[in-house]
């Protein structure tokens, strides 16, 4: 059994409640949990980077769509002064979302020393 | 100027293949394809357990590739196993099919850039085909489709994806001339790979943000448009960095959308920012960043790039070592032959061939199913044009390159109920209004200029109404089964269901049409030599081989049999003639029974009328005979020369292949003959009636001239000829005597 975002089985996502109306976008949006699990296998397939990105993810999968968009958003070159990197990374942790939050933080040193800060 | 070139030079100058830029190589410029000069000798330090020197850079000059490269692409526990091995005898595991490819992924985890770079480089392009073929993620090859038209016409999309998936096609990439379109375009591929097979992968490719706005609504199912570079500097020019592409490949993964990043050879030269290094070992470290920043695959060979690379000297094979250092890293390669890099037919089936043969998990990341000019990318490396073309290549190597025979009229069926569905679909979820003169164009359309005119705003207007309301794939769903298209919104509901599973974001993931994940953890690379690794199953087989256009003896027949008439009616055993102005004819077994057309088209009773006529211009008498004891075109002619009361006999056989034969001379000797008797025409056939009667009255007229052709004739008509052969050689009987036949009109 795979439980979606709101919880539900997936065997549930039938042509029958999709008629009744019975299913929503959360129904259908994958769980970190599952993105854990993924993670799992990608590692026991010899890619600890996947597995990496995977446990990333699944931070992300609680955070909403905007909150994601801007997250990106804030790492493109010159977009964030050192400071609002590091409250982004704040944010995170607090998410939490540990992983995503220390990757932040390498950005943010790695653009100070390149010069990719805002 | 100079003196004008001799005629051979002129001659070779207009050939196609001159239409393209050789350059020379000029590593100040980047133009080298591996190599260079300046690339960096290998080098890895490594100080408790981090990396803190690669490639001659110490860890305080790393750039941002550099920096996320060695702190989470370099495997530290193997790296100094692996950086000590000697090149050579790296390069030597990749064609070993005695070490396994989880060794060499092993190995690979541990180089850095350099150091996989001058390893590939190694690699002759046999032994890069055979590495391919070892090393490739997935067992079972597949490919992708482009799916676009220059007006983002819904309909047309709908109907041209699900002709892709008929083709055999796994992923469907769409993009468009007009960024505000976009969520139209994905909704209308959606619905089209939803009618045209189970389990089609779609994305649309536009820039970074919009393209992740439209994953997370859940309107498609893959992305590949993020874009990597080899040098920060034009990183940053493409408004990016590694680490903002990190956080992209994390938020993708975070609605179950499926990913991978694009690079390749080129695009670092082409934005002047090559900084004198190799296009493959900018590419290599593309590599490492992507399997750093754990994404599951990369497309590369050169993308937009490829004819950038297949400018300089070794080129082509740089585009297929780029892949294979992809596959080294244990990732999805998704294989180029994209962008058309050529004007010439003959490279640019050189460059993909060998790609083709070794099987990739794409072999194309970007085969145009739509014609050329629809094509939003540019034009394909293969397009609409070339798919008859890639179906007979599969056949003649008996290889997977993921693409199918469709059947015609099954094409038809899955055209019209994808542009209907686009239709209905839109009208009901309010996006537009289509009329049926709109569907009719679009189900019977080549391409959008079969389109006449539409109102490019509707598709606007349609595509703000999606984004601003929020509308996803399940609405979608929704609205397909609402308008009777129950199968279709079942299938998409298992896209969205298998989103929830997300065991498609695992490396080189497609689902077959039974919805099973096939990916490196399903489905992994087995290859260990002859005999092991990916074979076509029977039935995988039977469509590679059954082309439409082969034909067996029973078509023939039938064709032939459309032509039958009453007109040649025998009346009895032929006699001796004694005429010294009499020509006999001589015809085959099978005419006038199973055999009635030539290859030329021409009726063998059209072809009876001009030699008749030619006879009588000459005042020469005729009679016809049928031979019935071989089929041979020599005895034919002799016999009927036998016959004749000149001595003089035409010979034809059924296919059109005639001569003039004269009672005294060998089986195998004659007088004038017509070999090429695809080309033989009505006046031609003239020519030989009346040659053949100044022979009999004791002239020698000029020779008949066999016709010209520069056409691959044999080709076009060899297995017409086997199969008439057949036909004929039916009525071969040694018994039966020749007999005379009428011409009743």
């Amino acid at each position: 059994m795979t439980r979606a975002f709101s919880g539900r089985d997936s065997a549930e996502l039938t042509p029958d409640r999709l008629a009744l109306d019975e299913l929503d976008a959360d129904d259908v949006r994958i769980h970190p949990d599952t993105l854990e699990a993924q993670a799992q296998v990608a590692e026991a397939n010899h890619n600890p980077q996947l597995a990496a990105n995977l446990r990333r993810a699944a931070e992300l999968a609680l955070v909403p769509e905007a909150k994601v968009l801007a997250l990106y958003d804030a790492l493109r070159p010159h977009r964030s002064t050192a400071a609002e990197l590091e409250a982004l990374a704040a944010s995170l942790d607090s998410t939490p979302a540990p992983l995503t939050a220390a990757l932040v933080r390498e950005a943010a040193a790695v653009y100070e020393r390149r010069g990719l800060l805002a | 100027m100079g003196e004008e070139h001799v005629g051979r030079i002129r001659f070779m100058d207009q050939q196609r293949v001159n239409l393209d830029g050789f350059a020379h190589e000029d590593a100040g410029l980047g133009l080298i394809a591996m190599n260079a000069p300046e690339d960096p000798e290998p080098s890895i330090r490594i100080e408790d357990g981090r990396v803190v020197e690669m490639d001659g850079t110490a860890e305080a000059d790393f750039d941002s590739l550099d920096a996320l490269i060695a702190r989470h692409g370099i495997d530290v526990t193997v790296a100094e196993e692996a950086m000590g091995l000697d090149d050579v005898e790296l390069a030597r595991l990749f064609v070993d099919w005695s070490v396994p490819r989880a060794e060499i992924v092993r190995l690979c985890a541990g180089t850095t850039p350099a150091k996989l770079a001058r390893v590939v480089a190694l690699l002759r392009p046999a032994e890069l085909t055979l590495a391919m073929t070892k090393m490739r993620a997935r067992r079972t090859p597949s490919n992708q489709a482009h799916v676009t038209n220059r007006l983002d016409d819904p309909l047309l999309l709908a109907a041209d994806a699900a002709t892709a998936a008929a083709f055999g096609f796994r992923e469907i990439e769409t993009t468009v001339p007009v960024l505000a379109d976009a969520p139209s375009n994905a909704v209308a591929v959606t619905i089209g790979a939803s009618i045209g097979s189970p389990g089609i992968l779609v994305q649309c490719s536009v820039e970074e943000a919009m393209e992740l706005e439209m994953g997370i609504r859940g309107l498609v199912s893959y992305a590949e448009t993020v874009s990597l570079y080899g040098t920060e500097d034009v990183f940053v020019d493409g408004d990016d960095t590694p680490y903002s592409k990190a956080v992209l490949a994390a938020a993708y993964a975070s609605r179950g959308v499926k990913m991978r990043v694009s690079s390749g050879a080129g695009a670092e030269v082409l934005m002047g920012g090559a900084a004198n290094r190799s296009m493959l070992y900018l590419e290599s470290r593309c590599v490492s960043l992507a399997r750093a920043l754990g994404v599951q695959g990369v497309q590369n060979g050169g993308i937009d790039g490829a004819s950038v690379a297949g400018a300089v000297p070794r080129g082509v094979r740089e585009l297929m070592a780029e892949n294979v250092m992809v596959m080294a890293r244990n990732l999805e390669a998704c294989t180029g032959n994209d962008a058309l890099m050529s004007e010439s037919d003959v490279r640019r089936t050189s460059r993909t061939l060998p790609i083709l043969l070794a099987g990739s998990d794409y072999v194309c990341s970007g085969f145009g199913s739509i014609q050329r000019y629809d094509n939003m990318f540019g034009p394909s490396q293969w397009n609409a044009e070339d798919i008859d073309d890639w179906l007979a290549m599969q056949r003649d190597w008996g290889v997977d390159g993921g693409l199918r025979t469709a059947d015609p009229d099954e094409i038809g069926r899955l055209r019209r109920e994808a542009a209907e569905a686009c239709r209905d679909v839109y009208r009901y979820l309010g996006l537009a209004d289509f009329d049926d003169d709109h569907v009719e164009r679009a189900v019977d359309a080549v391409g959008s200029k079969d389109l006449g005119d539409p109102d490019p705003m509707v598709v606007l207007t349609a595509a703000q109404t999606v984004r601003s309301s929020g509308l996803g794939s399940l609405e979608v769903a929704k609205a397909l089964q609402e308008c009777g298209y129950d199968d279709a919104a079942t299938r998409l509901l298992q896209m969205l269901e298998a989103r929830v599973h997300g065991d498609h974001l695992q490396t080189a993931a497609i689902f077959d049409e039974q919805m099973q994940v096939l990916s490196l953890v399903t489905d992994p690379n087995d290859y260990a030599g002859p005999g092991t690794g990916y074979e076509p199953s029977p039935e995988r087989q039977r469509e590679i081989d059954m082309i439409r256009q082969a034909k067996g003896v029973e078509d023939l027949r039938h064709d032939q049999a459309e032509y039958a008439t009453d007109t040649l009616k025998p009346v009895g055993e032929a006699e001796q003639g004694s005429d010294p102005r009499e020509v006999v004819i001589g015809v085959s077994p099978g005419v006038g029974r199973n055999v009635w057309r030539t290859l030329s088209g021409l009726t063998v009773i059209e072809v009876l009328d001009e030699l008749l006529a030619g006879l009588e211009e000459e005042g020469c008498t005729a009679r016809i005979v049928r031979v019935n004891r071989t089929l041979d075109l020599g005895m034919v002619g002799l016999t009927a020369a036998r016959l004749s009361g000149s001595g003089i006999g035409i010979g034809l056989q059924g296919k059109g292949t005639a001569l003039i034969h004269r009672r005294d001379l060998p089986p195998l000797a004659n007088l004038e003959l017509y070999s090429m008797a695809p080309i033989v025409t009505r006046d031609l056939y003239r020519v030989l009636g009346t040659n053949a009667g100044r022979h009999a009255k004791g002239a020698t007229p000029v020779p008949a001239r066999n016709p010209y052709t520069d056409e691959a004739i044999e080709a076009r008509y060899h297995t017409s000829v086997i199969s008439l052969v057949a036909l004929e050689r039916e009525h071969v009987s040694r018994a039966v005597a020749p007999e005379e036949l009428e011409v009743v009109r």
